[in-house]
């Protein structure tokens, strides 16, 4: 006589569980089960507050008729896949999972290698469910955000204990099962999570249980959040707008109870025209630069992408030769930008420092006429003094803005050689400010091929007096000179 | 500068700092708080705590110790010239703010990076100095991401390995040439010398681990690196060329791509408009093919166009499927693992599942489109039972019916 003839032809065996996420109580009665020989069509499972309780109702008051097993019956095998993935999966809410895990439990028993199989319908679905919880798990280790509460019970010390408390609302019977997790991450601090099935507090030293709980009885702020939100707006780079990437990872039913997330309407509202604004802010539509000198021309007179072009002048643009046929040596000479008289004149090196230049360009036996000849930076810039502009020397930033301009003239001109005189004539071409005395005197190579020579502008030899102006000239001598021999010697 | 409150010193140096990509988490060695007097864990997994409308995980608290600095390059906001704001936090300050995120779970852990101030010496100095405060007087055990810089001392790099679960040297820029234009201050050999003594350092650390217990650990999530996509030429050839060689050289876990995005106060040797978004996203799938679909970093480079950019409609593994026709349809019953890799559509885990479910049954479409996630992209390029392509891999319009429809990639696109 088996153990089972007690029960009537047709009817089922009730299986009740204590709880929805114990899976060693489930194991314990599903062995007892498969080794009695109960098929799972003839099991009905039932959990706290599931469903199953009717069953549990009409069979009378719920009583359970485990079968006993026969001694003889052979052990009930489960390989580790299928624990690992049935650990997982009893965990999710949907009430048919025990009887999906005993089903497929019964066939492992006949079927060993059954696991392997990822196109059956029951593996599948158990591989859903894992997942489905997997995710959940991993969702509450993430978007589980403590408040703090400043208790006022002292510790030993007399100090007033730190109690960090999280309202969570999991989607399956995970609460427990990630006390672990919690408790290692949080080993020293005073904790609690409540949820609407449960809830587990920490004292540094024993984890309890606690009833289910409500929204209220966890704290409805913590100072902290305000740096937190600062944080979360900040980091967010409004050019990058993926809201679609975010829903997937964070979706909305997580919002309420991240303090973060009330910004993300705007966040996405302002990104637009954050976005907007960085570009016009950082100044640009030169889509295309213009390829020919003329073009470089009129464009400059129309550019305001600097505080410099919205002055009163006018903009500079470079001359002299732009290919052999018209002479063109195959030298650029770069000052740093045109001063008053420049300005007025529409023409670069005119004024007193280009008069001095012409007179040294002479001595070295350079022609002025045969090298092209413009500023790193196209327009004048001064302060009104009464009926006088002042010069005043262009930023870093304005020189880099107005670099643009400069390669446009090198791209077209094709200088082998550069002599970029004055610090910002130097910063144009190297992207980088760097001394004057310590650069001059060697070419350095540019990424187009040609040389780069570096020396002071004339300007400068004009604001020294006696010794120092008769030193400095020499050096811008012997610049001129190196220049002067460097070129012969490359177009020769 | 003394007036501003932690609030606006905060969100300056978020801001900064938003620009390096990583923000990973993951593959660290296991630890947690019990048994320590402070707090925190890693486990095998990263944890993406928060996620921003850009779309990107936000798993660290990443911040500048400043954005003050004494270089200038062109694609940085937080360069000499640029008109930003700035701001700077004690060492005290970032471990308070790390401390008080992560006991109320915002955050994994801390990426610190910061502009150069005084000099390449003193920043690092202070970087490491937060990692000690945290490791040593808070025992954190939480994740620490320090960015290290290449011109400081190897000593001082040395001293944030043994501190931070990962250090990064951030590469910048796909070729030297680039480097030169776009970070004078910034010596690409001296950048690839200090990641080459990063190496150097995590084989001599787990050796050492192997004979002594107790050796002390060295950057246990391994070196990083960043790249800065479309600021300059480089194509994507160049681009995957650079990323293959430094994993080689530098034993490198991973490398990171960062669309150039238009910053306030750019210069104007930048482009103005940003690359389109999808590149990078090509490039990280370009990136995938070579560490887990065996794919070399010159097969790779066939997949791209002329120009040696990847397409932007179709992804690379398709693109390079549809340049080798002749390797398809392939048997999902009888060709290799590594075969199967190969088939567009067809991921790790699908290929897993088709060489485990095989051994039970012969596979037909069905069964096939079960195990993956769209049997329309795969069915050119296999064969079932049930199942032959027979005039699919043929036609020339095979690629406009793979390709996704022509739609709008990006929200804002120019």
């Amino acid at each position: 006589m088996t153990a089972l003839q007690h029960l009537a032809v047709g009817s089922r065996t009730l299986v009740q569980l204590a709880e929805p996420d114990d899976f060693e109580a489930w194991r314990e009665r599903a062995r007892v089960l498969v080794q009695g020989d109960v098929p799972p069509e003839r099991i009905a499972w039932v959990e706290p507050g599931g469903s199953g309780d009717l069953f549990a109702s009409a069979g009378g008051a719920g009583q359970q008729c485990l079968p006993v097993a026969p001694a003889d019956a052979p052990p009930v095998r489960a390989n580790r896949r299928f624990v690992q993935l049935a650990r997982n999966a009893l965990l999710h809410r949907d009430p048919e999972r025990f009887a999906l895990l005993y089903r497929l439990l019964w066939r492992l028993q006949a079927t060993p290698r059954i696991m392997e199989d990822r196109a059956d319908p029951d593996i599948r679905r158990v591989e859903e469910l894992a997942k489905a919880v997997r995710r959940d798990n991993h969702k509450m280790h993430a978007f589980v955000r403590f408040r703090l509460v400043e208790s006022g019970e002292g510790d030993e010390a007399g100090e007033a204990s730190e109690h960090y408390v999280a309202w969570f609302e999991p989607e399956h019977h995970i609460l427990r099962a990630n006390a672990g997790f919690f408790m290692r991450r949080f080993a020293n601090m005073r904790w609690s999570i409540l949820t609407p099935a449960g809830s587990l507090h920490w004292d540094g030293a024993v984890m309890h249980e606690g009833p289910p709980a409500q929204r209220g009885d966890a704290p409805a702020g913590d100072p902290m959040e305000d740096l937190w939100r600062t944080y979360y707006a900040a980091i967010f780079n409004p050019a990058r707008l993926k809201v679609g990437a975010m829903l997937k990872e964070m979706p909305r039913k997580y919002w309420k109870n991240m303090p973060e997330a009330a910004l993300i309407p705007e966040l996405i509202a302002g990104a637009q025209r954050r976005e907007a604004a960085m570009v016009d802010a950082g100044a640009l539509e030169f889509a295309e630069r213009p390829e020919t000198l003329a073009a470089i021309d009129t464009a400059i007179h129309a550019c305001r992408k600097c505080p410099i072009g919205a002055l009163e002048n006018h903009a500079v643009m470079g001359e002299g030769p732009q290919d052999a046929t018209q002479g063109f040596s195959g030298l650029m000479i770069v000052g740093e930008q045109p001063g008053d008289q420049e300005d007025l004149a529409g023409r670069p090196f005119v004024g007193p420092a280009g008069q001095l230049l012409d007179r040294h360009l002479e001595k070295a036996g350079i022609d002025r006429g045969g090298a092209y000849v413009t500023n790193a930076v196209k327009h004048f810039k001064y302060v009104q003094r009464g009926k006088s502009r002042l010069h005043q020397n262009p930023g870093a930033k304005e020189i880099d803005t107005c670099r643009w301009w400069l390669e446009g003239e090198r791209a077209v001109v094709r200088p082998r050689l550069v002599l970029a005189m004055g610090a910002s004539a130097a910063r144009a071409l190297l992207g980088k400010t760097v001394s004057i005395s310590k650069a001059r005197g060697a070419p350095l190579a540019l990424e187009d091929g040609s040389e780069l020579w570096i020396t002071a502008h004339p300007s400068y030899l004009l604001r020294l007096d006696g010794e120092a102006r008769t030193t400095q000239a020499a050096l811008f001598d012997a610049d001129l000179a190196a220049v002067k021999a460097r070129l012969t010697e490359l177009c020769a | 500068m003394a007036s501003q409150t932690p609030l606006e010193k905060l969100a300056i140096l978020a801001d900064a700092a938003k620009y390096d990509a990583s923000c990973a988490s993951s593959g660290t060695a296991k630890k947690d708080s019990l048994g320590g007097k402070g707090l925190g864990s890693t486990e095998r997994m990263g944890i993406c705590h928060a996620y921003a409308p850009d779309g990107r995980c936000i798993s660290l608290l990443k911040i500048l110790l400043t954005n003050h600095c004494i270089f200038d390059c062109h694609y940085c906001i937080n360069r000499k010239s640029s008109n930003v704001r700035r701001a700077r936090f004690t060492p005290q300050e970032v471990v308070d703010l790390t401390l008080a995120f992560y006991r109320r779970n915002y955050i994994e852990g801390l990426f610190l990076s910061s502009g150069i101030v005084k000099s390449s010496n003193h920043t690092m100095e202070q970087i490491v100095e937060v990692a000690r405060i945290l490791r040593v007087e808070h025992d954190f055990r939480g994740y620490i991401h320090l960015k290290t810089i290449p011109e400081a001392d190897a000593e001082l790099a040395h001293q944030a390995g043994l501190y931070a679960d990962r250090v990064s040297i951030n590469v910048e820029l796909p070729t030297d040439a680039g480097l030169t234009r776009l970070a004078p201050d910034k010596n690409a050999r001296q950048i690839e010398g200090a990641m080459g003594k990063v190496k150097a350092d995590l084989v001599e650390a787990k050796d050492a681990r192997k004979r002594f217990r107790h050796a002390p650990r060295f950057a246990p999530a391994g070196q990083s690196t960043q790249m800065i996509v479309g600021a300059d030429k480089a194509s994507d050839a160049d681009i995957v060329a650079k990323a293959s060689r430094l994993y080689d050289n530098f034993g490198l876990r991973r490398v990171y791509y960062s669309a150039f995005s238009p910053i306030p106060d750019a210069s104007a040797v930048l482009p103005l408009s940003r690359p389109p978004l999808i590149r990078e996203h090509r490039l990280y799938q370009s990136d995938w093919l070579m560490r887990f679909y065996g794919y070399k970093p010159a097969e790779v480079m066939q997949a791209t166009d002329a120009d040696g950019n990847l397409p932007l409609d179709i992804d690379p593994k398709l693109a390079w499927a549809l340049k080798f026709r002749e390797n398809f349809p392939l048997d999902v019953n009888r060709a290799s693992r590594e075969q199967l890799l190969r088939v567009p559509g067809l991921g790790v885990k699908a290929v897993n599942r088709i060489v485990a479910s095989r051994r039970h049954r012969t596979l037909r479409l069905d069964d096939v489109a079960k195990l993956t996630v769209s049997i329309a992209k795969v069915r050119p390029f296999i064969c079932t039972v049930d199942w032959r392509p027979v005039t699919l891999t043929d036609r020339a319009d095979l690629r406009a019916l793979l390709a996704p429809r022509r739609e709008q990639l990006e929200l804002f696109a120019a």
